[in-house]
């Protein structure tokens, strides 16, 4: 079997808001400094859901692919170093500054491209611009079934059975294969690679392919074929501090906080 | 500008969703005089269709079908786009729901157009259509227009007032053609909500964090709520607190949880990272209880504790009590 992981590179989502902050000429985020770039989260639980699968079904390749700078060979490198076997880096001036349609077509290229492949997996949502699109557009564009935000996925008689969130609980669905699953947290931690695998990864081959090399149009990707036009990013204004209860002891401020509440009428 | 839309509905009991209402609301409002569609598919649907009139919708596309009550995005995808063809919208709206999310893209997908996700403002800017999101994790608001039409959307659950309803008006209800396969198969389903009074529905939301350092911190902040009202008072987590197994996932709140809009929302032992506050920044009044003066959470909330949970809870409750 053949699996495709997608995952993305992105600066550490965690970063604190104090330290986040936009360029408003340039509608970008301004790279705080000692903020790591990170895989994004639920990509490396895609990639646990995958290693999972390969492990439970063996005779697997798995395959994970990026579309980003240079700097997202770590990203990849990551992935490899939890198990997966082959990379592939999308990298390509003309794939810069597009929006979610035209990286799932970049994508979408390079999974055809890679022909024979069975399933592939997603985050729920790219953990810096949260969009979670990207794995249902690309079913789209493979004319594939596709499942979302999935706690838990298992493969068997060329289906996918995926236990997938929704609002009030779970729902159990089959899709055949070939099918897009994209994993959330829900479904559990990744793993941790060994420093062995990490040196393992270090050797294994990461391919690059430019737009030409996917029979993609400069004009249809990135910027000049993006859709969604970005006009104005910026940080939402907090209202400030709040006020703080100041008694001497628990109890007090206890009952400061109630009078306060009383007062302003919400309790 | 007049512009045609069409709102993607959804309906329990025979009775159209909160969130349909406020995105019937905002394509009034948007339509400036254009014709406002909605669809609505599932056993009850036509009946449904009466109360979209007064909240605004011109025409609702219906069918009736059992299949539908299971949401399957193929076969829902085919009857909204049987009514975007009869309706030739310039605007999707559709909910940021478990449907709408899967539903959007492949439609935009299919429609030749793009899909934004997860709006908070959909508006008119000197006659095109822009619309707002948190990016970031909720750091960042992103605003967008659209070079395809016709622009989709999907909107954020309260984010949007419906309009004052319009008694007596009617509308005419077209039926949608039959149902189409699915290439999924639901095997089953299984409810994990909590008992009672829902975090989304709650007057008073009070939410544990991994500050509270067990799942036996949760008895205190039930208490809290309990003592508040049972029904009134409802307990939600964060993200932390959810995926270290303290308490059921379906009580997250947060970017990949529920949003929710109380008029007072408790955070006890939370940082106030973006991703949960945006799911509770639109809260009334925020009040916080954390050790750490210098948490996050203080620059959201409106009065705070500085202090053990331990020790503020416990008197809290009891001071909660005698002022009933
Ligand atoms: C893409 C993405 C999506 C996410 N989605 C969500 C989401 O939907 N919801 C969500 O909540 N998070 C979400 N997160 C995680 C989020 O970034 C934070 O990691 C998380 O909210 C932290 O939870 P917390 O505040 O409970 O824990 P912490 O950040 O560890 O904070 C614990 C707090 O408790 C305080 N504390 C400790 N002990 C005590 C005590 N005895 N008494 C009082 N206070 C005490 C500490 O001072 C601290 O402020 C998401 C993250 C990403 C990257
Ligand atoms: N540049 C990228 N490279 C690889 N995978 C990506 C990229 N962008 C998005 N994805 C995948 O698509 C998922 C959803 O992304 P998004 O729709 O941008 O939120 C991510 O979790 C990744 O699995």
């Amino acid at each position: 079997m053949h699996l495709v992981v997608c995952a993305k590179q992105i600066p550490d989502p965690e970063t604190p808001p104090s330290a986040f902050k936009i360029d408003p000429a340039k509608n970008e985020v301004i790279p705080a400094p000692g903020i790591a770039l990170v895989l994004s989260q639920f990509d490396g639980i895609a990639a646990e859901a995958a290693l999972r699968i390969k492990e439970a079904a063996g005779d697997t390749k798995i395959t994970v692919i990026s579309m980003g700078a240079e700097s997202a060979q770590q990203a990849i490198k990551q992935v490899l170093a939890m198990g997966a076997d082959e990379g592939v880096l999308l990298q390509d001036p003309a794939f810069d500054k597009g929006d979610p349609h035209t990286t799932a077509k970049v994508l979408t290229a390079a999974i055809k491209k890679l022909g024979d492949v069975d399933a592939v997996f997603c985050g729920r949502q790219a953990a810096d611009w949260d969009w979670g699109v990207a794995g249902i557009l690309i079913a789209e564009g493979l004319g594939w079934p596709v499942s979302i935000i999935a706690k838990g996925v298992t493969l068997e008689d060329g289906k996918v059975r995926v236990q997938r969130v929704i609002e009030d609980g779970y729902e159990t669905v089959d899709l055949p294969l070939p099918a897009v699953v994209t994993v959330s947290n829900e479904f559990g931690e990744p793993r941790y690679p060994k420093l062995q695998q990490i040196m393992q990864a270090a050797r294994k081959t990461v391919t690059t392919w430019k737009a030409a090399d996917l029979g993609l149009d400069p004009g249809e990707v990135g910027a000049a074929g993006a859709r969604l036009k970005l006009e104005r990013l910026y940080v939402p204004e907090k209202e400030g501090k709040a006020e703080i209860m100041q008694g001497d002891t628990p109890a007090e401020q206890a009952q400061q906080l109630v009078a306060k509440l009383q007062a302003a009428k919400i309790l | 500008m007049a512009r045609n839309v069409l709102v993607v509905g959804e309906f329990s009991e025979g009775e159209p969703s909160t969130t349909t209402h406020e995105l019937l609301g905002a394509a009034s409002r948007l339509s400036d005089g254009g014709a406002v569609g909605v669809t609505l598919l599932g056993s009850g649907a036509s009946g449904a269709a009466a109360a979209t009139f007064p909240a605004g919708a011109g025409k609702a596309f219906t069918n009736d079908d059992a299949e539908y009550d299971v949401f399957r995005s193929d076969q829902w995808l085919i009857a909204v786009l049987a009514a975007v063809e009869q309706s030739s919208p310039d605007v999707i709206l559709i909910a940021q729901s478990t449907a709408g999310r899967e539903l959007a893209p492949r439609l935009a997908f299919r429609l030749d157009t793009a899909a934004a996700m997860d709006c908070t403002m959909v508006q008119d800017e000197g006659g095109a259509l822009q619309v707002t999101r948190p990016a970031y994790g909720g750091n960042a608001l992103a605003t967008y227009s659209f070079a395809s039409s016709p622009a989709v959307a999907t909107v954020r659950a309260k984010s949007q007032d419906p309009i004052a309803p319009n008694a007596g008006a009617t509308g005419e209800s077209v039926a949608l053609p039959g149902v189409g396969e699915s290439r999924t198969t639901v095997i089953g389903r299984e409810k994990v909500e909590a008992e009672g009074l829902q975090i989304q529905d709650a007057a008073v939301v009070v939410s544990g964090g991994r500050g509270l350092g067990s799942p036996e911190g949760f008895e205190l902040v039930e208490a809290l709520a309990a003592a508040i009202g049972k029904d009134k008072a409802a307990v939600g987590a964060s993200r932390a607190a959810c995926d270290l197994g303290w308490y059921p996932p379906s009580q997250q709140v947060g970017l990949t949880g529920k949003v929710v809009t109380p008029d007072l929302y408790i955070a006890v032992a939370i940082s106030g990272a973006s991703q949960h506050m945006a799911g509770c920044s639109g809260s009334k009044t925020i009040i916080a209880i954390n050790k750490d003066s210098e948490a996050n959470i203080f620059k959201s909330a409106r009065f705070g504790i500085v202090g053990d949970y331990k020790q503020v809870l416990p008197p809290l409750i009891e001071a909660i009590k005698a002022a009933k």
